[in-house]
């Protein structure tokens, strides 16, 4: 059997949840195959996942894929994750977001998630749009750029996912593109493998509505714009900054060893039961 | 719930004794942010639950509380929340999932004054409607009232077991008065306390349908790593949890979902009956305002009136088929409340004009004294 195929065989449910909801030449398909591909690399059983995802285009992965899934409320995924987390720190817990989901509603959690460094992964698929609900402008749709609520163009700034998430304190950020298929395996596998929070931001694309509206053409040029746009963080480094302009950086973006909450947390629990052996317990 | 048993003596306010009710229950995860005056029980769980190999964590503010508890519970773990009335509207959206998604877990609402900022460490019973409405869509909710100390401790071991048996999400309203009255109670011992599990499916991984519509309404409910992977969603799911918009999967889930507590309606409602025996006049009560009508009642009856006390310890459902009876036997019905009469319309519905129901409402912020119920009992 084919490589592709028996990845398909093993990690997606059959039972009835096909065709998937996205449009044709939609990135989220090929999130999904570096997803999977990912996970084979990384030798975890599937039982030792959870894959959490918020609403949205993206969200919709949890259902494909036969993991333990949670498909959560709009922003909140990181919050289930964190329950899960620590419930059953054996479980490798991934939550894949869109741009809407993780900086607009969930934009505290995910500041907060970083901050508090768990083990987990957060896969954050950016296509500068609200797709789901008919391509609304988000908290990263570019300056300028029109949208169903900027006709007449966006005055907002756009976050960096990625610059957020480092200075929220992640132990590992990264940033990969669809285009750059075979990188984002890569990427999404580290991210798993890494003690800490990780973020692996995902440049994707939404033709249907942001695309369209932007005159961008369809997903094939819009891949090719993604192509010309990136650059390795390798070689960032020795580009000007007026060759830089208008691009942005790819690869591993931040790779740092913080302290884990889980690990944090045994000391607390430590400290608890001497306290309550020795009798100076607070206790009641 | 007034009956004490034999066990330890300690010195405890309400939302302590909410605490070692939760822990003697099997709680194992707390999730909160500080807010009065349900603080304490924050303050509690941080340094009670690591003692215990459990986990409590602050989390950035309520949404991200509940979502915690729900995750935590999926993995495995009896969770817990505590909030007060601005925290509470906060947590609704998740608690609605939590419905639909069947997750058990306990929700503590100490209500002060409100709506919006309020009345901050002020008495209120403002929240009750909230509790059964608070989130959107059709959905059934168990919904329990503390009035003392010791019931703090007793109903939440209660609200957890409810929550277990039947996959939902249970509430447990406090008022700052119950919540911050320190007195002596009883701990039982642990093994003298009955602690209910979910249960857990036994069959192999390919059988096991995670929203099976079986004769209890109940599925069993695997933990997350346990072998059984499957779907959890918000959205209306079929069996085996996936979306679906397919009428013939949407009625059968959602009338489910209501049966698994009509069904155990009699397992469920529970009330403290006192001298309703003989009771020409009754008081319907719940939290602290039902301990100032026990003394009421108790000092009517002394002056020669039949009166008679009913407690609402289940408030959601509304024990409908233990009240409806006690209507049709008394001249007059009494439902004071610290709120603007959010129950006694409940009663008001159940009655359909059989018998005479009035209502003594306070706002103020301060308790209801012994002293005004009974000049209302007076005048029945």
């Amino acid at each position: 059997m084919a490589e592709e195929t028996r990845l398909v065989y093993k990690y997606l449910r059959h039972d009835k949840k096909f065709p998937h909801v996205w449009c044709p030449g939609c990135g989220n398909g090929i999130l999904l195959g570096a997803l999977i591909r990912a996970i084979d690399r990384t030798g975890l059983e599937k039982d030792d996942i959870a894959l959490v995802s918020g609403i949205g285009c993206s969200g919709r992965i949890s259902v494909y894929v036969d993991f333990n899934t949670v498909h959560t409320t709009h922003g909140r995924a990181l919050t289930f994750a964190t329950g899960i987390k620590l419930a059953n720190p054996r479980l490798q817990v991934i939550v894949i977001m869109g741009d809407g989901d993780a900086t607009a509603i969930g934009g505290n959690h995910f500041i907060h998630a970083a901050r508090r460094n768990l083990n987990l992964t957060a896969i954050v698929v950016n296509n500068s749009i609200y797709g789901m609900t008919g391509g609304q402008y988000s908290p990263t749709t570019p300056y300028e750029s029109i949208s169903a609520t900027s006709l007449y163009g966006n005055i907002e700034q756009a976050f960096s996912i990625a610059e957020l998430a480092a200075m929220a304190g992640a132990s590992m950020v990264s940033r990969g593109t669809v285009y750059h298929a075979a990188l984002l395996d890569e990427l999404i596998e580290k991210a798993i493998m890494k003690r800490g929070f990780s973020v692996v931001e995902v440049i994707s694309h939404c033709h249907t509505h942001f695309g369209r509206k932007n005159k961008m053409g369809g997903p094939v040029e819009m891949m090719r714009w993604q192509r010309d746009s990136a650059v390795r963080i390798e070689k960032a480094s020795s580009l000007s900054k007026e060759e830089m302009k208008g691009k942005f950086t790819i690869g591993v973006l931040v790779d740092r060893d913080l302290p884990v909450y889980t690990q944090e947390y045994k000391k607390i629990r430590e400290a608890a039961k001497t306290m309550a052996a020795t009798g100076r317990s607070i206790l009641p | 719930m007034s009956t004490k048993p034999a066990g330890r003596q300690v010195l405890l306010q309400g939302n302590e004794a909410i605490v070692e009710g939760a822990i003697v229950a099997g709680c194992r995860f707390f999730a909160g942010y500080p807010i009065t005056p349900a603080t304490e029980i924050s303050e509690a769980m941080s340094y009670r639950l690591p003692a215990v190999d459990g986990t409590f964590i602050q989390m950035e503010d309520e949404i991200a509380s509940m979502g915690a508890v729900i995750g935590a519970s999926l993995a495995g773990v009896k969770a817990m929340t505590a909030t007060s009335g601005p925290g509470f509207s906060l947590m609704q959206e998740n608690l609605g999932y939590a419905c639909v998604a069947e997750v058990p877990c306990v929700i503590v609402d100490v209500m002060r004054g409100g709506p919006s900022t309020g009345l901050p460490t002020n008495v209120s019973q403002g929240d009750v409607m909230q509790a059964r409405w608070g989130t959107h869509g059709d959905h059934p909710i168990i919904v329990l009232a503390a009035s003392t100390t010791q019931d703090c401790f007793s109903i939440t071991v209660k609200a957890f077991n409810l929550s277990e048996k039947y996959r939902t999400p249970v509430i447990l309203l406090a008022d700052e008065v119950v919540a911050h009255t320190r007195e002596k109670i009883s701990i039982p011992h642990a093994e003298e306390v009955e602690v209910i599990e979910r249960i857990r499916p036994n069959m192999p991984p390919d059988w096991y349908i995670p929203f099976e519509n079986n004769s209890r309404g109940v599925p069993p409910m695997s933990s997350f790593g346990a072998g059984y992977r499957y779907h959890v969603t918000g959205l209306i799911h079929d069996m085996r949890g996936f979306p679906t918009q397919r009428p013939d999967e949407i009625v059968p889930f959602m009338e489910r979902i209501f049966r698994k507590i009509n069904q155990h309606f009699f397992d469920i409602q529970m009330v403290n009956k006192e001298m309703t025996e003989d009771a020409e006049v009754l008081v319907i009560a719940y939290g602290s305002v039902c301990r100032s009508a026990r003394r009421a009642v108790r000092e009517a009856r002394q002056r020669g009136i039949k009166a008679g006390l009913v407690q609402l310890i289940t408030l959601w459902p509304f024990p409908r088929q233990i009240i409806e009876p006690l209507l049709r036997k008394v001249r007059a019905v009494l439902v004071p409340e610290l709120n603007m009469g959010q129950m006694s319309r409940e009663v008001k519905r159940v009655n359909q004009g059989v018998t005479r129901i009035e209502t003594l409402n306070k706002i103020d912020g301060t308790l209801l004294t012994p002293g005004e119920i009974l000049t209302r009992l007076l005048k029945l």
